[in-house]
């Protein structure tokens, strides 16, 4: 990844810094450049690249456990994998891409994005999404250490009880799992606090909830989503927790404990989950079809309400996930019918995207072949997950390869194909050079073949009734020819990624010899493009007044009476110009996030193997938040010096400040005070 | 431009002169950044205790050992659920006099509040004591888990609220709580009220329901 991009000073004004040390332990960090710069920065946009390219290394990580499970199931009677290590196996898989993959892309774009698609200079609290991504991060590599501690979890990413328990699984791969996951979960509670603050109250003058970009609203219901999603799952491992770490009952079946409130509890936390794993990318097939159909979204209210519908029903529908669990025909039926019904605003938004295609000039761009991508094949994927909710035709469905092919139809051929179009769609904002199209176009249709290749034979796996989660199958099933066929695919689609990661260092050395790639290569619609690109550190200078929707087209672009698009304006003159930031405010960097982040893994460590290491990290997490807490999100030495001086921007100031207002700034909360 | 146009101003340069370009340190909603954050936090918290207490309703019918008949002793919790609550009416106090800039006096109810939030803890602390003694151990059954775990839980969560605000007046002391940043007490406020309420929630559901 380009990690070292230049960029211009994070720091607003010229100042000589002055060393500035609250609690005597650190210095305050000044770094612009170099490591240091990424470990304390809480820039929402360098987090968010650090949250892409995280979730990139796990993705490898996830691929490769892919590839070992497709090769195990190569032939009949496979030997590659032992059936405890392929159980290990596929339940990191689905870990990973869920937890450490999808998510945390998610939260990339978000972190990006969101931001200055509602001209803000950074989220409501710069430090606490620091703290988020070094969470995961450390999250993400606790859970992977148990490989080499004796073995990965082996209950599948959903751990159902009483399998999860000592008794069935007695190494540390379960503990490693709950453990991990609930420290990412502070990651995604945390992140998910900030984001909606971020949105409900850092709006830049004019940017009313309706004049929102689309993906801005995903990301808000997405982060809805997780704030109440999230919880419910801490509730959970907080019960396997204590199960399996201290002896508790809580699925001990000999003490009368019932498994099926794990059942539920995981439910009502994953149905959730995976509304908020695909919003993310619906939000962003939202920005780029309108971009290259050179139409405005068809339907906004539509889009929008569709997308806030399906955070609300996402809630009633978890039961879907347990038909033949015995949870009663009353239970089945109501969850059959919300379950269909969920199909319906999923559904408007296709056909919105559709309509929003029809009759533009549409543009095939590898970001725009990858939207479309994820319109057909979430479509088939959403059509497989409508037979789901016919109970007695899921019953038939369970737990084969069938359910295994519908939930990849919506993950990798909703959620991924969304994030690799806008991976190409806004590399160039956010390292100021363009992925090589004819690369890009190439990984699309190799990932197309791939992806078809290797989930589409599962349908068919799975009606001929093979089994998920079996390391093994015998000759004579029928089972030989689609899992060689799904095996070829599956590499085929490693193959696209290794593209694609190809492409990434290959466009970066042509881009020398090419011209800088101006604000907005694809004649884009929204606020976000006015920034010059590589986003300055300020992002906007000055915020931009909003009024309507897809702001920054309307500034380039007028109608004729009738109703003929006429361009009004050169984009030149529209976008915004790299200035040297001086008088805008930024909060500053700082080491507490990481080292409060550092201390939780080492809790989990702890409770594993030994107290005295839970003691130790226990005592690093304190200690860092009491130092967090002591030192000033902004540095005093800074503030205020050239707020109002001469060449302050008029408009910078107020935002400045609101960028400031993490927990303690020091006048922020008088003002508010008296508003109150 | 031509006049057929429906044109308007499309320079970035005219944002800096637009009517609402003056945000004047305001937010969106007009709630501060950081209570509007406690907020989000809070209702996420809803769905964890829920989560907990749907467990309790589940399992509070144990097959072995002491039933929640057999144990509770319900004159001693309601007098330290008083106390808690109690809590919550010197924590008001507390905000009302950072607000009235009687820093004295916030210290002392502040001071109170952790008081009353630490003898809530020592009841709790001997309750659990004295179940242990009566065998009711936190393995012995599946209500003796779940009621370990929910009430414990929310101890937990008192104690990091004590340990709230013992720094909150330690703060003070040291003169880094000017009454600017008096929003610091209402928000720690907030987030007692809310372990308050939870409790008045868990009491009614583990000890008064039959």
């Amino acid at each position: 990844m380009a990690l070292t991009e230049e960029r211009p000073l994070a720091l607003p004004s010229g100042d000589v810094e002055t060393d500035y040390s609250p609690t005597g332990v650190f210095t305050r960090p000044t770094a612009n450049t170099g490591w240091r710069s990424w470990i304390t920065t809480v820039d929402h946009k360098k987090i968010g690249i650090m949250y892409g390219a995280t979730a990139i290394l796990f993705l490898i990580i996830g691929g490769l456990e892919a590839l070992l499970i497709r090769l195990q199931l190569w032939s009949p009677n496979g030997t590659l994998l032992s059936a405890d290590l392929y159980n290990q196996v596929y339940t990191m898989h689905g870990t990973t891409m869920v937890f450490l993959v999808v998510m945390p892309i998610g939260a990339a774009f978000a972190n990006y994005l969101m931001p200055l698609q509602i001209g803000a200079r950074d989220v409501a609290f710069p430090r606490i999404n620091a703290f988020s991504f070094w969470v995961y991060a450390f999250a993400g590599i606790f859970i992977n250490t148990s490989w080499f501690l004796g073995g990965a979890a082996d209950g599948g990413w959903f751990m159902y009880a009483p399998n999860s328990g000592v008794v069935f699984s007695p190494t540390h791969g379960i503990d490693f799992w709950n453990i991990g996951l609930l420290i990412a979960g502070i990651a995604s509670l945390t992140g998910a606090v900030n984001l909606i603050v971020t949105v409900l109250n850092m709006r830049a003058p004019g940017m009313t909830l309706m004049r929102m970009p689309v993906f801005t609203w995903m990301t808000l219901v997405t982060q809805f989503l997780l704030l109440f999603a999230i919880p419910v799952l801490t509730s959970a491992q907080v019960l396997l927790l204590m199960d399996r770490a201290y002896d508790a009952n809580f699925f001990n079946v000999a003490k009368g404990a019932n498994p099926l409130l794990w059942e539920h509890l995981f439910w009502v936390f994953g149905h959730p989950e995976v509304y908020l794993m695909i919003l993310p990318a619906f939000g962003l097939v939202s920005e780029m079809l309108p971009t290259f159909a050179r139409k405005p979204i068809f339907g906004y209210p539509f889009i929008v309400f569709s997308g806030v519908a399906i955070g609300f029903m996402g809630w009633g529908v978890w039961a879907h996930h347990m038909f033949v669990s015995g949870i009663g025909p009353i239970s089945v039926t109501t969850f059959s019918l919300t379950t269909m019904f969920i199909a319906v605003p999923t559904g408007v938004k296709i056909l919105n995207w559709t309509a929003t295609m029809w009759g533009g000039k549409l543009r095939f761009t590898a970001p725009m072949l990858f939207s479309i991508g994820l319109v057909t094949m979430f479509t088939i994927g959403g059509l497989s997950g409508v037979m789901h909710s016919v109970a007695p035709m899921d019953t038939q469905q369970t737990d084969t390869y069938f359910i295994v092919a519908h939930f990849h139809y919506v993950l990798f051929g909703g959620a991924f194909f969304g994030f690799m179009g806008a991976f190409y769609f806004y590399w160039p904002k956010a390292f100021g050079y363009m992925l090589n199209e004819t690369l890009g176009k190439t990984n699309f249709w190799l990932m197309l073949l791939g992806f078809n290749l290797t989930f589409a034979p599962m349908h068919v796996l799975g009606l001929q009734g093979m089994s998920r989660r079996i390391y093994t199958y015998s000759a004579g099933y029928g089972f030989e020819v689609w899992n060689k066929v799904a095996t070829v695919g599956a590499f085929i689609l490693a193959s696209s990624v290794a593209l694609f990661i190809f492409n990434i260092f290959y466009s970066k050395a042509k881009a020398k010899n090419l011209p800088p790639v101006g604000a907005d290569p694809w004649d884009a619609r929204t606020i976000e493009w006015m920034t010059p690109s590589p986003v300055p550190a300020y992002n906007f200078d000055p915020i931009p007044t909003v009024t309507r929707v897809d702001e920054f087209w309307y500034r380039k672009y007028g109608e004729t009476k009738d109703g003929k698009l006429v361009r009004i304006a050169k984009t030149e003159d529209v976008v915004q110009k790299r200035t040297d930031g001086k008088g805008i405010h930024l909060p500053s960097p700082s080491y507490w996030p990481i080292v409060v982040a550092f201390g939780l893994p080492i809790v989990g460590y702890g409770i594993i193997y030994s107290l005295w290491l839970a003691l130790i990290g226990g005592i690093i997490v304190v200690g860092g938040i009491y130092g967090w807490v002591m030192e000033p999100p902004d540095d005093p030495d800074l503030a205020h010096d050239d707020d109002h001086g001469p060449e302050s921007h008029s408009s910078s100031d107020g935002a400045a400040h609101e960028v400031a207002s993490e927990s303690e700034s020091s006048t922020q909360a008088k003002e508010v005070e008296t508003v109150v | 431009m031509s006049e057929t146009l429906t044109s308007r101003p499309s320079l970035a340069e005219a944002d800096a002169h637009q009517a609402g370009a003056h945000i004047d340190h305001d937010t969106n909603t007009g709630i501060s950044n950081t209570k509007l954050g406690m907020w989000l936090f809070l209702a996420s918290e809803c769905l964890l205790f829920g989560g907990l207490i749907t467990t309790y309703l589940l399992y509070r019918r144990p097959l072995e050992g002491p039933t929640p008949e057999d144990i509770f002793d319900i004159p001693f919790t309601s007098v330290s659920s008083f106390v808690l609550l109690m809590s919550s009416l010197t924590m008001v106090l507390a905000v009302s006099a950072i607000e009235r800039r009687e820093h004295q006096r916030m210290r002392v109810w502040l001071g109170a509040t952790a008081l009353l939030g630490a003898v809530f803890i020592a009841g709790q602390i001997y309750e659990f004591t004295a179940f242990v003694r009566e065998g009711l151990g936190f393995t012995t059954s599946r209500f003796s888990s779940a009621f370990y775990t929910l009430t414990g839980f929310h101890g937990v969560h008192v104690t990091i609220g004590i340990i709230m605000l013992v720094s909150l007046v330690l703060l003070s002391m040291r003169g880094k709580l000017p009454e600017h940043r008096s929003e610091t007490v209402e928000i720690v406020g907030l987030y007692w009220h809310f372990v308050d309420v939870v409790w008045v929630v868990i009491f009614a559901v583990v000890y008064l329901i039959p």
